[in-house]
């Protein structure tokens, strides 16, 4: 009897799964897959505009959506969609008014006065007051102590004034004509209980909903001040695994994915996608310890500007994509940026050897390169290196970390002989990207020292007349040229594949995405 | 009783080592949460504010202790790069890696158990060659490139489905379900072949076995032995061996939510050890742990069920 029960129990777990399982393809049945994005539909809208866009991002948000904690790039640049500062950057480079309408600069830069935008409301319709610019600048700026200094260039504000309902004003300790571009600052409402989840701004788009490692979702803000957003719904869905970008592309699930691999871009380039190249806006160089003994002299650093040849590296590694530099400086940035320097050590291994031979490292030396494994194009460009000393009898070994570790140990600790990373700007100032190399700042993970430099830097920031300030920034960056402070290579194509339907994908000189431009064809 | 009394003791015992084990290898692995999530705008200042916060300064053992009775107490803390709870997080993701593995596990015994009762009652006849034969090649392909094999077949060429438009349980069943389906296939397939080639080999060797020459003595017809009592005999092989299968196929599942982009906690599981999120891997690894020790003890217990002599000499 038993048994026979036994043998009843497996027929019915027989019958059960193959239930199971015809249920499922049911489903597949009962569901044809359309070509559209998938994404939960936002009802309730007036127009009968639907258009939506999916853009796949490599990573997910960071855990907090408070613009003010925001600390990865992957994060920051899509949360320009959603907040803006007083001032926000244009593609150009320009600073434009935003929850600001205009601005003006008194005392030589000791105080700026902004008067807020007649009407603007956040997303979640209440009116900007000048209250709620007071309490954002603030609360980044740390004055009362109590918190953390979040941004670091804030520590120059004596006192954020209410002049009235609609006059702000900004007082610095020290007179700086550059900080109007530390005030992208987003602007938030002092309302809002838990800035973590609930993501309130006053940018062209809104968040809707967040699925941790799936999705976020963003419609547009109708009530925007400005020119409202184009498309209406975008979703940003994450695509872990690098090699599925391309076929998430073709099979049309994601519409648009940001700083694709030569061979991506390639593959992608007329079947149905527009690829668009702009710049990085990062200096990709072999950063050198300057402390590291034979680093120490500036002779071996030359010899191995001269060894090194980047357009090699452009051609063997980028398949010629990118722009070859020769300072801290990138194109992007204008009338700060020096094209002449990319030609100062033009390759020349007998030069090279010669430098050596005069420092004392007749035979050759070898050393590390410190390279972060997560990104692909530094470590490409950290091989092609390898080879090109061998040509000087330098030995240099590839020491590959996890950029947790590259951070924590070459970074901060400067535990490193050289790496390969590239560096960007934070603010679309000369000084955000040359400051790191005066001898003091805690930022100088090379440990560069030159008081020439230090000099150049400082009459720099003290200067109020435009020109004379761009030709001491100028000056800074030939310093670097010329002690050979790291062995610059490019700045990196930035390629972005568009699925043709879609136009107007623009680039900026800042790390950020700017959503709104996008359109339907 | 008394045996799963034991089991359930011998159970809690794996799971607090796996625990430790797992806190262990994060306190030796280079690497602090603080510097993940800060990234280059790490000040010392910072960095020890946010070590702080998250309790990183106090000694080991003192944070596995609190560990465990946190956990005991049902809180499994708050996830460092979320800042959610790490339950909800778990709680969310669950029903997408339980459904992909589920559906895969169903998939390859649908497959695997008529495949191999027919082809040992068929043994040597043209159509168990053949499916011996592919099933050798079935075998040999891993699990990651039936994945891509997958999603180019019936994603890019047929266009039976979308790779990466994932769609959530929660927005649409009928899609979330369709979508699984196709890395469901990838993870049953290699399994399922391997399922058919046991089952057949243990069907065979009982066939041979004296009772069944009784039982067709006593005029049994061929499909009653089979499935009267030579199949009962050899399952118990191969529910060891599909118990087995089932946690491979959990594992298996990591792989295959990245390469169908699949939000499941595979995936959690892999960002959050990048990212030194150690509630969020404690609380995955724990749960894993879980279904992999409760797998056994359940095929265990079916064993006993179908054979009563096995555990009897204890």
């Amino acid at each position: 009897m038993k048994k026979r029960i036994n043998g009843i129990l497996l027929v019915s777990v027989l019958l059960t799964l193959t239930i199971a399982l015809s249920a499922c393809s049911g489903d597949k049945a009962g569901e044809p897959s359309n070509g559209s994005t998938a994404q939960s539909e936002t009802a309730g809208s007036e127009t009968t505009d639907e258009s939506s866009i999916t853009i796949g991002i490599p990573q997910d948000l960071e855990e907090s959506l408070d613009p003010h904690k925001a600390v990865a790039a992957g994060t920051k640049e899509i949360l320009f969609n959603i907040y803006e500062g007083l001032v926000k950057p244009d593609s150009d480079g320009n600073m434009v008014p935003a929850v600001a309408s205009e601005y003006t600069m008194e005392d030589e830069g000791k105080t700026y006065v902004f008067t807020l935008r007649d009407g603007i409301l956040f997303h979640d319709g209440t009116a900007v007051t000048v209250e709620d610019i007071r309490y954002s600048i603030e609360r980044c700026a740390d004055t009362s102590g109590e918190g953390t200094l979040l941004v670091s260039a804030f520590s120059n504000i004596e006192s954020v004034e209410i002049v009235d309902e609609k006059t702000v004003s900004i007082h610095l300790v020290e007179a700086d004509t550059d900080f109007l571009s530390e005030l992208t600052v987003a602007i938030i409402p002092q309302s809002n209980a838990d800035p973590d989840k609930t993501a309130i701004g006053t940018g062209p788009y809104r968040h809707v909903s967040r699925s941790i490692q799936d999705n976020i979702v963003l419609t547009r803000y109708e009530d925007y001040w400005g020119d409202k957003a184009n498309i209406r719904d975008i979703t940003l869905k994450i695509v872990a695994d690098g090699d599925m970008i391309v076929t998430n592309l073709k099979s049309g699930s994601i519409d648009m994915f940001c700083r694709l691999t030569t061979d991506q871009a390639r593959e992608l380039e007329g079947n149905g996608f527009d690829v668009y190249e702009g710049t990085m806006n990062l200096v990709q160089a072999l950063y050198l310890n300057n402390d590291f003994e034979p680093f120490k002299d500036v002779r071996v650093r030359q010899a191995l500007c001269y060894a090194i040849n980047p357009q090699e590296i452009l051609e063997l590694g980028f398949e010629g994509k990118g722009t070859v530099i020769g300072s801290s400086m990138f194109p992007a940035f204008g009338k700060y940026y020096l094209e002449e320097l990319a030609s100062s050590y033009p390759t020349d291994t007998k030069k090279a050897k010669a430098l050596l031979k005069e420092a004392g490292y007749e035979d050759g030396f070898s050393f590390s390169i410190t390279v972060p494994s997560n990104y692909q194009p530094h470590v490409d460009t950290a091989q092609i290196i390898v080879e090109q000393l061998k040509s000087i009898n330098v030995k240099a070994t590839i020491n590959l970390v996890e950029w947790e570790t590259w951070v924590s140990e070459a970074y901060i600790g400067r535990q490193f002989e050289s790496t390969v990373v590239g560096v960007d700007a934070s603010t679309l100032t000369a000084r955000a990207l040359l400051e790191r190399f005066t001898s003091a700042n805690d930022k100088n993970f090379i440990n560069f020292n030159s008081s020439d430099y230090d000099q150049a830097f400082a009459q720099a920031v003290a200067a109020t007349d435009d020109a004379q300030k761009t030709a001491y920034y100028q000056e800074c960056e030939r310093i670097l040229s010329k002690e050979a402070a790291n062995v610059y290579i490019q700045d990196m194509a930035s390629l972005v594949a568009l699925n043709s339907k879609y136009g107007g994908y623009q680039f900026y000189p800042l790390y950020v995405q700017d959503f709104a431009a996008l359109y339907v064809k | 009783m008394r045996y799963a009394g034991k089991k359930m003791i011998s159970m809690l015992v794996t799971l607090l080592v796996v625990s430790f084990l797992v806190f262990l290898a994060f306190a030796v692995i280079p690497g602090d949460p603080a510097v993940a999530k800060l990234g280059i705008q790490a000040t010392p200042e910072r960095l020890a504010a946010l070590r702080e916060q998250m309790g990183l300064n106090r000694p080991f053992m003192e944070r596995y202790i609190t560990w465990v009775l946190d956990v005991c107490r049902g809180d499994f803390g708050i996830s460092y790069s979320y800042g959610t709870p790490v339950s909800d997080i778990v709680l969310e993701k669950i029903p997408i890696t339980l459904c992909l593995t589920g559906m895969s596990f169903l998939m390859m015994a649908a497959l695997a158990i008529p495949l191999g009762i027919y082809t040992a009652k068929h043994e040597g006849g043209r159509p168990d060659r053949i499916i011996l034969m592919v099933n050798q090649i079935f075998m040999a392909v891993p699990p990651f490139f039936a994945g891509i094999l997958i999603t180019y077949l019936f994603g890019l060429l047929f266009h039976w489905f979308q790779p990466g438009a994932f769609v959530s349980y929660e927005v649409s069943m009928g899609k979330f379900l369709h979508y699984l389906i196709f890395p469901s296939l990838a993870i049953a397939i290699p399994k399922a072949a391997m399922t058919v080639k046991l089952l057949r080999s243990a069907l065979l060797e009982e066939l041979k076995k004296d009772y069944v020459r009784t039982a067709y003595s006593k005029g049994n017809h061929k499909n009653a032995v089979l499935y009267r009592h030579v199949l009962k005999n050899a399952m118990i092989p191969v529910i060891t061996f599909l118990a087995m299968t089932l946690t491979d196929i959990v594992a298996g599942s990591v792989i295959m939510e990245q390469v169908f982009s699949i939000p499941g906690l595979g995936r959690i599981l892999i960002t959050s050890i990048s990212n030194r999120d150690y509630p969020v891997v404690e609380a995955i690894i724990i749960l894993l742990a879980a279904i992999v020790v409760v797998v056994n003890l359940l095929s265990d217990l079916l064993c006993r069920g179908i054979d009563p002599r096995i555990g009897r000499s204890e």
